[in-house]
């Protein structure tokens, strides 16, 4: 049996889903987060371990304004700014972190391939800088807002997004 | 009493042998490799995690220095250059630079199997797979990383290779 | 021609000065280019990016257990916790449990992992500073360190041991009595840099209120690890969040004062006591029993997210991994400590003399390997 027919069977079967698990402070955030922020309409939803809230991209510097200043949340911390290729859109996912009351949460923000932009939260956190400067590099998406766009991690002059789906999986090749 | 055996480049018999029976003789090619394998001092050149086995071979445990081997900032000043962990494509024009600006004769050690042949990063975008499309090497150690006396080895088999070009083709060709 | 401007001061010019990607003190590939007016910084602008190896890319390449090697060559010097913040994420993501053993097997080797590379930290910064003899100390105990990985794991740097669902194969019989050995001797090791640096008056003369940054801008700037402690915030997530066994340890955190240099160096040789001390508790804890839980050899986790976040030495690696139930992740995010600490880099260095920005850099203890990845 070979690894194609293996992964052929398992397409076909259901795709299991992960087991959500919260712990208290993340099933309090979960109560919590629909009320803070109704007025942007956020979906949200328990991934493994943590509560993720998706808004729209337009929004998301006054969503983490709130998210900051709000005196129950008080994210002061960025932990993670992440670009993900879903096929038919980017995703971009904000890891935000409280160091008061020690607690974690996700916000996600979609934009369309044809168009990657949307501003930038480095007005309220410094620490978004390089991680959207990376973003741009790697997948194209435009922070407007943001002071320097220059290439971060790829040479001048290096042509296309290697971090999108399309971009080959290069094969070994000499030069 | 007539000496039968000839030393360094003397005949036995010559008449050189016989006026100075304790004189050695040898090419002054011979002798200048002598003296520049024995004191090659290498550019500080750690790009990645190499970088670190090569730092473990300079310090006390195993030795460097008592090969002659004296870690030196410039390239103007250095006899090698000790390639160790990944070239990326960014950094090939300073590799570039860098090996322009030390005089000659010098040499080039890859080691590691990323400056060997791209190592784990095979597939990666932005790899050069191998440091050897960028300048010449002489020395390759493979290893990821490879180990203190793999180095050291490297290093003994370069000396090695100064004797046997001076030796064969006169001077470093 | 020399003259005075129209304030009485000497007429300068600035000049523009490259650091470039090779130099002694980069700790690395790392480059700026600095606008000196004299000795003193006016403006930098750093560049990085020349050790980025497309390692996230690969990631989407290779199957769960040979992404393990890949996580070994980000933080090169503390591998074994790069590869237990993975193995973690994906055990998380699976519900995976691994044995008690395996656990204990993991802290002992993380923290051993934490001294070596404290100690590798105290050599080089030793360097940056001028001090030539205590990298010679730090290099004796750190070899003695990798000898032990070596009995234990198989290689002196990169292990590919902590597997998914617990580690490789078990440790050797005489483990207790070495370990007791090795550790009496790295006190020792560490007493004695102790001796020859940290209170040195020279050394203090060159680190003490060198890179003072206060605990909201490290914050902001998303600092974490000792650097971040070193500011006074009590941030640890071996506390905050614990994780592995490490809620069964009595085991205390250095917190700074000032946030200079010294602080961060300094915290930096308290923690190595406080692994040492993790490491004797985990000992004589340590049960028997099975050293992984077996799993199939090519893991297909269920579909999801999962964000894991550990305390490596550099400061707060985490790992975001996203899988759409194949064999491949979807999607493998690393958020590296060196990263975000290397950010705070600009607002320490304007002003500073070229001599102190050596200092402050080497102080941040940054690795490119993650920060290009």
């Amino acid at each position: 049996m070979t690894l194609e027919s293996v992964a052929e069977r398992h397409r076909r079967e259901e795709v299991p889903q992960a087991f959500s698990a919260l712990d208290d402070k993340g099933r309090s955030l979960e109560l919590l987060l629909p009320g803070i922020l109704t007025e942007f309409k956020p979906e949200i939803v328990a991934t493994v371990n943590l509560v993720a809230a998706t808004v729209n991209a337009q929004d998301i510097v006054a969503v983490c304004r709130v998210a900051k200043e709000d005196p129950h949340l008080s994210f002061d911390y960025l932990m993670c700014l992440c670009v993900v290729d879903y096929v038919e859109h980017l995703q971009i996912v904000y890891h935000l972190y409280s160091t008061t009351f020690k607690h974690m949460m996700v916000l996600k923000a979609n934009v369309s391939l044809d168009e990657p932009s949307l501003p930038s939260v480095m007005p309220l956190w410094v620490g978004a800088d390089w991680y959207e400067r990376e973003g741009h590099d790697l997948f194209g998406v435009v922070f407007e807002g943001h002071p320097n766009m220059d290439p971060l991690l790829l040479y001048e002059g290096f042509e296309g997004y290697p971090g999108r789906r399309d971009y080959e999986m290069p094969e070994y090749k000499e030069w | 009493m007539e000496l039968n055996i000839g030393t360094g480049n003397m005949e036995p018999r010559s008449m050189l042998n016989r006026a100075a029976p304790g004189v050695i003789t040898a090419k002054s090619e011979q002798l200048i490799a002598m003296a520049r394998k024995s004191s090659l001092w290498p550019m500080t050149f750690g790009l990645a995690c190499c970088a670190i086995e090569m730092m473990s071979t300079y310090m006390a445990h195993h030795d460097l220095d008592r090969f002659g081997i004296v870690t030196w900032p410039s390239p103007r000043q250095s006899d090698v250059m000790i390639v160790a962990g990944t070239v990326v494509k960014k950094m090939a024009e300073p590799i570039k630079i860098l090996y322009e600006q030390m005089p000659e004769p010098k040499w080039v050690i890859a080691m590691g199997s990323c400056a060997t042949n791209g190592g784990p990063y095979y597939r990666s975008y932005s790899v050069v797979m191998g440091v050897d499309h960028i300048i010449p090497v002489d020395v390759y150690v493979p290893g990821c990383p490879p180990r203190p006396e793999a180095l050291i080895d490297g290093i003994l088999k370069l000396q090695e290779k100064i004797m046997n070009d001076a030796r064969e083709r006169g001077r470093k060709a | 021609m020399v003259g005075l401007n129209t304030e009485g001061q000497l007429d300068t010019v600035q000049m523009m000065v490259n650091m470039g990607p090779q130099h002694p003190s980069t700790h690395g590939v790392f480059r700026m280019v600095l606008w000196v007016d004299g000795e003193r910084i006016v403006d930098l602008e750093p560049h990085i990016g020349y050790l980025h190896r497309g390692s996230e890319k690969l990631c989407e390449g290779e199957l769960y257990a040979q992404i393990v090697t890949l996580f070994d060559r980000l933080d090169y010097i503390s591998n074994l916790n790069n590869e237990m913040v993975f193995c973690r994420a994906v055990e998380k993501l699976m519900g995976l449990d691994v044995p008690e053993r395996a656990e204990y097997i993991r802290v002992i080797l993380c923290e051993l992992n934490r001294v070596a590379s404290h100690l590798l930290f105290s050599g080089t910064f030793g360097i940056d500073a001028g001090a030539m003899t205590p990298i010679m100390y730090a290099f004796r105990d750190r070899e003695k360190i990798q000898t032990m990985f070596e009995a234990v794991t198989g290689a002196r740097m990169m292990h590919n041991y902590i597997r998914i669902g617990g580690v490789k194969s078990d440790v050797p019989d005489d483990f207790p009595q070495r370990m007791g050995a090795l550790l009496r001797e790295l006190k020792q090791g560490i007493d004695e840099t102790d001796r020859l640096l940290s209170f040195s008056e020279i050394f203090l003369a060159r680190t003490k209120g060198i890179g003072v940054i206060d605990a909201e801008t490290a914050i902001a700037y998303g600092m974490s690890g000792p650097s971040l402690r070193a500011c006074g915030v009590p941030m640890d997530v071996r506390k905050d969040e614990p994780y592995s066994v490490y809620d069964r340890f009595d085991f205390g955190i250095p917190i700074g004062e000032k946030g200079d240099s010294w602080d961060r160096y300094y915290v930096r040789v308290e923690e190595m006591r406080q692994s040492i001390r993790i490491i004797e508790q985990a000992l004589e804890q340590m049960p028997d029993g099975i050293t992984i839980t077996p799993s199939r050899l090519v893991l297909r986790p269920p579909q999801g997210e999962v964000y894991v976040r550990g305390e490596n030495p550099r400061g707060e690696l985490g790992v975001y991994l996203v899988s759409n139930g194949a064999d491949k992740p979807y999607r493998v995010k690393v958020r590296p400590p060196s990263f975000c600490n290397l950010m705070a880099i600009k607002e320490l260095l304007k002003g500073t003399y070229i001599a102190d920005a050596v200092v402050i850099l080497g102080s941040l203890d940054i690795v490119l390997g993650e920060v290009d990845r």
